[in-house]
């Protein structure tokens, strides 16, 4: 249940369940009779504090796996990607299935910073800044994942559009180079997005902080900002232009990936459904990636009275839709190849889930996304930080097992039996999944060390105390008092 | 003291002259974002650094001599240039054949005289040498009506100091060609006539290759004989494959 407790001191010490819906009434999103003062200071808290031991011991595991990332990359560029398990006909592995699995990760940052954002979904302000930086941090991930994997990394330039002396232009027919704009336009927008909403609380930062260069670096980086109503307005603005910017590509970028695979003639690849399914895919696995950061962060970092259970009960509900989502999708790829007689799709299918040598993975993936969701239903389960975690966990892996599933029972089985042939990763592409793992967690520990883990000026945009008037509409609600505006003023004159 | 009350009291981090840094780094970045493409482009251009490479030769053997004061064909030396992919570097014997009576005790030609009682070939640098990933073939262009001066230009200009390296044998010059063949063609008996223009035909004497083209072309009286014209006519009459073959990878990468 979702008790929290204040400082016994405080006036208003009190257990609250604000997952509860009570008709005409707003659930609290902060907790803890926290003020605006009192959510400045949790936050900025875990900069300005010394580190925990633990922030210590998962860097330290965090960036050992990475080094094991580097020595995975370095025998990759030293010997060729022929250190690789992938060969024909498994031509895609690895490396692709890890791609789409870390791109698929970050929409659900994008959904909640953008359409949310543009929803009015009040929520995501306690969880959309460090949504924001898993995007990032999977985008990064997953877009080391094509460049390694196109053999010479040193010719990698040439997937971009860069007039040259060979007059060589990259292929604009095919869905592999709208990958390349797809994930880079939104490798950009995410990190812009994030970086504008972050200048208010990086000045906040800036003044806090008592050693010089702290003051010098959250400085540079906050741009100057000094918070006058001029800055407001114009934050105001850009944050709304680049969610409008962001909307449209949290359905185009999972789409396009969805291409490389829907626009080949390969039988389970083929088909319309994907672009839908891959992006109901990619929300469904980024809520539960969110899950799994939120859950342990909001415990170990102290932020229990901003990402609350109701935000945790949310991302649950999204995560059981697109989940609901999927499954359909897994049942109607079956029908649909049953249903049109195609004989190729037909045995492909036959082959996925019964009798072929990776059906144990199809069910794998099926009993992952679309069973242990399922407990989802349950509200005492929802609001059970374990429970949740465990299925968001089970999530991460089925979604994971899904383009596996979707690459390599594909691949190995193609239309002549003659071709047929296995795969299995090798050491150096285990190293390298494992490794990515240890990339992203590097990354995002330093976020949660560095930068301001909670959007606070938005959480405090939505707190009562921000809408002291919302409850008398016919008063006038600007204060004499101030200095900057007055309307009544500027009539006069 | 006013100064440094300031300095210890200010609620800012940065002094006020920090407001400079933002127009500063927009100039940067507009400045850079001009200068830096337009630098690399220049420099890491084939125009700037491949064209006019000239290296010494062994030999002060002048092109401008042979081929343009004496009417030399470049075929004379260069005898595998219809029949095989590499164009053959003459051998002493070669110049030989001449030399023996000619100029027997010019100072410029002791080296070759030296070669012919050894026995041991004058080592010539090569000029224009492409990278050994691509496939080029003397005899597909040469047979095809696509002449020397194409890629060599005006070698029966060149004199004493060497040939040199007149178009920059980039990809995307040859893809130039590749995907627009009519700008180079010519009838094949003209192939080695370095100075030759396409309003030369007309004088094409009965009995050559020439002659039967500008038959074959059926030209309006007056009409003038454009490149584009001649080039389109030879395009066919030569079975130049078109721009999917000529442009495709594994024509030149094999």
């Amino acid at each position: 249940m979702a008790t929290v407790y204040s400082d016994p001191s405080s006036v208003i010490y009190r257990e609250v369940d604000n997952a509860i819906e009570v008709p005409g009434k707003r659930a609290p999103l902060v907790l803890g009779g926290r003020d605006f003062a009192a959510v400045t200071e949790v936050v900025t808290d875990v900069n300005l504090k010394p580190a925990p031991i633990g922030w210590y011991i998962g860097f330290g595991i965090s960036f050992l796996l990475f080094l094991l990332y580097v020595t995975c990359v370095f025998l990759l560029l030293t010997t060729g990607v022929g250190v690789w398990g992938n060969n024909q006909p498994v031509a895609w592995a690895f490396d692709i299935i890890n791609f789409v699995f870390w791109v698929g990760i970050g929409h659900a940052g994008t959904l909640i910073s953008a359409i949310l954002y543009l929803f009015r979904q009040n929520w995501r302000t306690g969880i959309n800044r460090f949504a924001e930086a898993m995007t990032i941090f999977a985008v990064v991930c997953a877009g080391l994942y094509p460049a390694l994997h196109v053999g010479r990394v040193w010719l990698a330039y040439w997937l971009f559009p860069i007039p040259n002396q060979m007059a060589m232009w990259p292929q604009a027919r095919s869905p592999l180079w709208w990958d390349v704009f797809a994930v880079s336009t939104y490798a950009t927008v995410s990190l812009l997005f994030w970086y504008v909403g972050m200048i208010p609380d990086l000045a906040t930062l800036r003044d806090k902080s008592k050693a010089r260069l702290a003051q010098i670096a959250y400085g540079i980086a906050s741009l100057g900002w000094t918070g006058s109503s001029r800055h407001w307005q114009r934050f105001e603005r850009a944050y709304l232009l680049l969610a409008a910017l962001a909307t449209p590509l949290v359905l185009s970028v999972h789409s396009v990936v969805s291409f490389d695979f829907a626009t080949s003639q390969l039988p389970g690849w083929h088909t319309t459904i994907l672009p839908p399914y891959f992006v109901a895919g990619a929300i469904f696995g980024g809520f539960a990636m969110v899950l799994v950061l939120a859950i342990p962060a909001r415990e170990w970092f102290g932020q229990k009275d901003i990402i609350t259970m109701r935000h945790l009960d949310n991302c649950a509900k999204i995560m059981l839709a697109t989940g609901m989502i999927v499954s359909y999708a897994y049942c109607m790829e079956l029908f649909i190849a049953y249903y049109s007689g195609v004989h190729y799709e037909q045995s492909l299918f036959k082959f996925r889930a019964l009798g072929g040598p990776y059906a144990w993975s199809f069910w794998a993936m099926m009993f992952c996304n679309a069973i242990v969701p399922q407990v989802l239903w349950v509200r005492k389960w929802r609001l059970n930080p374990w429970i949740l975690f465990l299925v968001a966990n089970i999530a991460n892996i089925g979604m994971w097992w899904e383009r596996f599933v979707i690459i390599v029972t594909s691949l190995n089985r193609d239309f002549l039996p003659g071709s047929w042939g296995l795969y299995w990763p090798t050491p150096v592409e285990i190293g390298m999944f494992i490794g990515s793992f240890g990339l992203f967690f590097t990354l995002f520990l330093l976020f949660c060390r560095f930068l301001p883990i909670v959007a606070m000026a938005e959480v405090k945009s939505i707190m009562p105390e921000a809408h002291v008037h919302h409850d008398e509409p016919h008063k006038q609600t600007y204060d004499h008092r101030r200095s900057d505006y007055n309307p009544d003023e500027v009539q006069k004159h | 003291m006013k100064n440094m009350a300031e300095k210890y009291t200010s609620k800012y981090v940065f002094p006020k002259t920090a407001n400079l840094v933002l127009p500063l780094l927009v100039l940067l970045v507009i400045g850079a974002g001009t200068y830096v493409p337009v630098v690399v482009g220049l420099g890491a251009s084939p125009e700037n650094t491949d064209v006019g490479y000239q290296p010494v030769q062994p030999v002060p053997y002048s092109h401008a001599l042979h081929v343009g004061q004496l009417g030399l064909d470049c075929t004379y030396c260069h005898t595998t240039v219809d029949k095989a992919a590499f164009a053959a570097i003459p051998p002493t014997q070669t110049c030989m054949n001449c030399h023996t009576n000619v100029r027997t005790e010019s100072p410029k030609l002791a080296p070759v005289r030296e070669s012919w009682q050894s026995g041991k070939p004058i080592e010539w640098v090569k000029v224009h040498d492409l990278p050994d990933y691509s496939y080029f073939n003397h005899s597909a262009h040469v047979n095809k009506g696509v002449s020397c001066v194409s890629c060599h230009g005006r070698v029966d200009h060149m004199g004493e100091e060497g040939v040199y390296q007149a178009k920059n044998l980039s990809m995307g010059w040859c893809l130039d060609c590749h995907r627009n063949p009519e700008q180079a063609l010519r009838p094949k008996d003209q192939v080695t006539n370095l100075g030759w223009t396409p309003d030369q035909l007309k004088l094409a004497e009965p009995g050559t290759e020439s002659f039967q083209i500008l038959q074959e072309m059926n030209l309006a009286p007056n009409e003038e004989i454009t490149q584009s014209k001649l080039g389109e006519f030879l395009k066919k009459k030569y079975g130049i494959r078109d721009h999917h073959f000529m442009t495709s990878c594994s024509t030149c990468h094999r």
